[in-house]
């Protein structure tokens, strides 16, 4: 109201002020407020230090211990005045009922109904033509770019590692391994020779290389070439969710992933022996050429990693 | 209303002002534009019910702000991206070493930011008191039956905000692109995999290709930084409008009815409460966050698809779900060229699914069940609705059964137990320990409800003497000024608050009134 001649005197609402209602909750209300202004200047003192720590870039603790003492009894301060200096109440407040009236329910109700009547079911075949519009429009002009544009489609990705007939087997910094190298019970992460650094495809092409023993492994019927002078291998990928299967417990001759607890025993063919693990990590059959260096007889005879529907 | 001269003198000015000052001439220019002035006043007159309870959606809220904000300065330094270079930076263990761009720019803003550990963990560390609060703000609300109708809304939107900001959560962690955080997006790829007919199609999408493709961390990061926040963002508002316009649900008792709210009004007492709350939810995250280191990613190492840390766990809201995983039996199902596999589907797609549903569908089912479509306003107390408090100390219990299973590679180093057995105890427990919990809660509701009509209200002292004889016997004390004492009868919200009267005028009644 910004103009005065019309603004009679008037009374705004009827407070008594000896109503308990508005005196303050604290007890000695002196004493309240001497102890929120210590704790005022308590938050202050610790924002100042923040200050200063932050200007001599003191270390990352001192940072935290200032700034959260300082914002806890600026805080701590803020809340106890409105708990104790403020009217203590208790104050009401009326809950009206949020439901409209009957008629007015009625009345949109039937204005949806009515109108909807007259303007749209009698031009059926122009909400038909409107909906297959909005439809194709869903469908080709969101749907296809918001998808597909996002990733290529899965094809033979999964299925498909680096691993060739005649593969050279390669560690992280591309060295290849000679047959001598290796004491039994060692271990090397492995990939193609050519793919050790290629981020695109190491996920997949990882495999775990053990010297198992000094003489030939047959981990199953079948293999008997497999793991030439002990030396067998692995897809490090585990069946269950994925994760490089990392852990090698010498002892019991298990691999074991970290993140589930799957376990795979090398002598029978990283059967799982424990753990979620549904299937055998796939066997890389390996042989040794000329020059003493391992090389792959072939790719994996399946695909590695968890399993999907297409598998 | 006629047009008001704008004022030309300095007299002219302060008499256009009347009796408000400055205060009543911008509540005029306001109201004349925007029509502030009634909806303002019911606004600083709205009654927040006075109970413990009630603060703990405030931490959440307050969390979020911390998040806000501690992550806008986080955004200035971080590089979502995974381009490969050379470690050139404040770490110097680190030198020399292979690392993406948003693993060095993490370890970066961590050393040579300043302030930025401090920014970063307690991002971290806000997340997870985000997270917390907003499950214990449920469970209040749950077994207080707050869900009720009118309620119900607000109780979706309260789940989709879980269901996001669990989501972001896992997001957020994963973008530094350290080991642990690495390892969690493999196995995310394998839950999407594992789904029937779409999953291999959808996480190519996701992850532009074959797992680890070079985009995953791009895209995470502006889900992480602009969509789930925004989303975040627009339904708290939506929570808070419902709140308002629903008015606070309360406890009965003390005048406390179906048709009012009884406590404090908005201005000035529960802002300044608020506020500081505020300030000291802050200040407990900037002491965890100065004080209590989390996720230090330089020891972790940058993520490589190769290679594996031990003991490897997700952030805690995560970790039912990888209890889960890891306690299921190894089933996989194979026919017509086709593979399911059960073992991650189930316990990672399918149990969650349904564990959402459920919550979501709750004030649906209890209608069902009840046959109760009445407005409440009024709280039960859990003892009073014993099907509903057991149904909730199940579901509670089966979460922390699944959280203790994602740690049984730890029990059992810890324990020194052969691992077989833990996950053997956990298959057991999970199937076990929700039922009897329920079954426990359920009985002790009954019990607690023979407790009489003044269970719960404050009992006066007893002094108890035992003779020489070994006999007790109880003294009733003299009542304390504070016991038993009246409670005042509530009253609607004055609009003069202060304590003492001002010269404006009041007459023998203590009546105020204001003349011009």
């Amino acid at each position: 109201m910004t103009d005065g001649t019309d603004h009679q005197p008037m009374p705004i609402d009827v407070a008594n002020f000896d109503d308990p209602h508005l005196q303050v909750a604290a007890v000695d209300p002196e004493r309240a407020e001497r102890a929120i202004a210590v704790y005022f200047f308590i938050g202050m003192v610790g924002m100042g230090v923040f200050g200063a720590a932050y200007w001599q870039n003191w270390k990352p603790w001192t940072l935290g211990l200032s700034l959260g003492v300082g914002l806890f009894f600026i805080g701590f301060g803020l809340s106890a005045w409105g708990k104790y200096l403020m009217p203590q109440g208790p104050f009401t407040e009326a809950r009206h009922a949020l439901h409209s009236s009957l008629a007015e329910r009625d009345a949109i109700a039937a204005a949806l109904t009515e109108r909807t009547g007259v303007v749209v079911r009698r031009r059926s075949m122009l909400l038909g033509l409107l909906g297959a519009g909005l439809g194709i429009f869903g469908i080709a002009g969101l749907g296809f770019p918001l998808l597909r544009s996002l990733g290529p489609l899965p094809g033979k990705a999964l299925t498909k590692t680096n691993w060739r007939k005649g593969s050279l087997l390669v560690d992280g910094n591309g060295r290849a391994i000679h047959r001598d190298e290796i004491d039994p019970g060692g271990l090397v992460t492995v990939f193609p020779a050519g793919y050790e650094n290629n981020d695109a495809t190491l996920a997949i092409d990882q495999t775990v290389l053990i010297r198992a023993q000094t003489g030939p492994l047959v981990t199953e019927p079948g293999r008997a070439t497999w793991a030439p002078d002990g030396y067998v291998a692995y897809s490090k990928l585990c069946t269950h969710a994925g994760c490089p299967v990392g852990l090698y417990e010498k002892e019991l001759r298990l691999l074991v992933c970290p993140c589930h607890q799957s376990m795979f025993n090398i002598d029978n063919g990283a059967v799982p022996q424990f753990g979620p693990a549904p299937r055998p990590l796939p066997q890389l059959p390996l042989y040794i050429d000329e020059s003493g260096f391992l090389r792959s007889q072939s790719g994996f005879d399946q695909p590695v990693g968890p399993g999907y529907f297409e598998r | 209303m006629s047009p008001v001269p704008i004022p030309r003198t300095k007299r002219e000015a302060t008499e256009a002002r009347g009796p408000y000052g400055r205060v009543g001439q911008i509540i005029g220019e306001l109201d004349d534009r925007l029509g502030v002035a009634k909806g303002g006043r019911t606004f600083l007159d709205k009654i927040f019910p006075d109970h413990w309870s009630f603060m703990l959606g405030e931490i959440a809220l307050y969390s979020f702000v911390v998040l806000i904000a501690t992550g806008i300065f986080l955004t200035l330094y971080y590089e979502p991206s995974q381009t490969q270079l050379i470690y050139h930076g404040a770490y110097v263990p680190l030198r020399g070493q292979r690392v993406t761009a948003a693993y060095a720019s993490t370890v970066d803003l961590s050393f040579s930011v300043r302030a930025g550990l401090l920014m970063r963990q307690m991002h971290h560390w806000a997340a997870d008191v985000f997270l917390g609060s907003i499950v214990i703000h449920m469970a209040r609300i749950f077994f207080t039956g707050a869900f009720r109708k009118p309620r119900e809304l607000n109780w979706t939107i309260g789940m989709t905000l879980l269901v996001l900001s669990l989501s972001n959560g896992f997001i957020g962690y994963s973008l530094p692109d350290d080991l642990i955080s690495g390892t969690g997006l493999r196995i995310l790829f394998s839950i999407v995999l594992s789904i029937p007919f779409v999953g291999t199609y959808i996480a190519f999408f996701l992850f532009g290709g074959n797992y680890p493709g070079t985009i995953i961390i791009d895209r995470l990061y502006i889900i992480h930084v602009l969509i789930l926040p925004a989303i975040i963002a627009g339904l708290i508002g939506a929570h808070l409008f419902l709140l308002v316009r629903q008015k606070h649900t309360q406890f009965p008792g003390g005048g406390r009815t179906e048709d009012n709210v009884i406590g404090s009004p908005m201005y000035p007492t529960f802002m300044a409460k608020t506020t500081g709350y505020l300030f000291m939810v802050t200040a407990a995250i900037t002491l965890l966050g100065g004080l209590a280191q989390i996720n230090p990613i330089w020891q972790f190492g940058q993520y490589q698809a190769d290679k594996i840390s031990y003991a490897v766990q997700p952030d805690w809201y995560m970790g039912w779900l990888d209890g889960a995983l890891r306690i299921m039996p190894s089933w996989e199902f194979t026919a017509f060229g086709h593979t399911i596999p059960f073992v991650v589907l189930l316990p990672s797609v399918v149990f969650p699914g349904l564990i959402f549903t459920l919550c979501y569908a709750w004030p649906a089912i209890e209608r069902r069940f009840t046959g109760d479509n009445e407005i409440h306003h009024l709280l039960d107390r859990p003892r009073d609705r014993p099907k509903r408090t057991a149904a909730g100390a199940a579901m509670i219990a089966l979460m922390f059964v699944l959280l203790g299973a994602s740690a049984t590679d730890v029990l059992a180093n810890f324990f020194q137990v052969s691992l077989n057995e833990v996950l053997w105890t956990f298959r057991i427990l999970v199937l076990v320990v929700p039922p009897l919990v329920g079954i426990f809660v359920w009985r002790i509701c009954i019990e607690m409800q023979g407790g009489g009509a003044d269970i719960g209200k404050r009992k006066r002292a007893v002094l108890m003497s035992r003779s020489a004889t070994g006999e007790y016997t109880t003294v009733p004390t003299a009542p304390q000024p504070d016991d038993e004492h009246d409670e005042l009868e509530p009253i609607p919200v004055p609009v003069h608050i202060d304590l003492e009267p001002s010269g404006n005028g009041s007459d023998d009644s203590g009546v105020r009134t204001v003349t011009r």
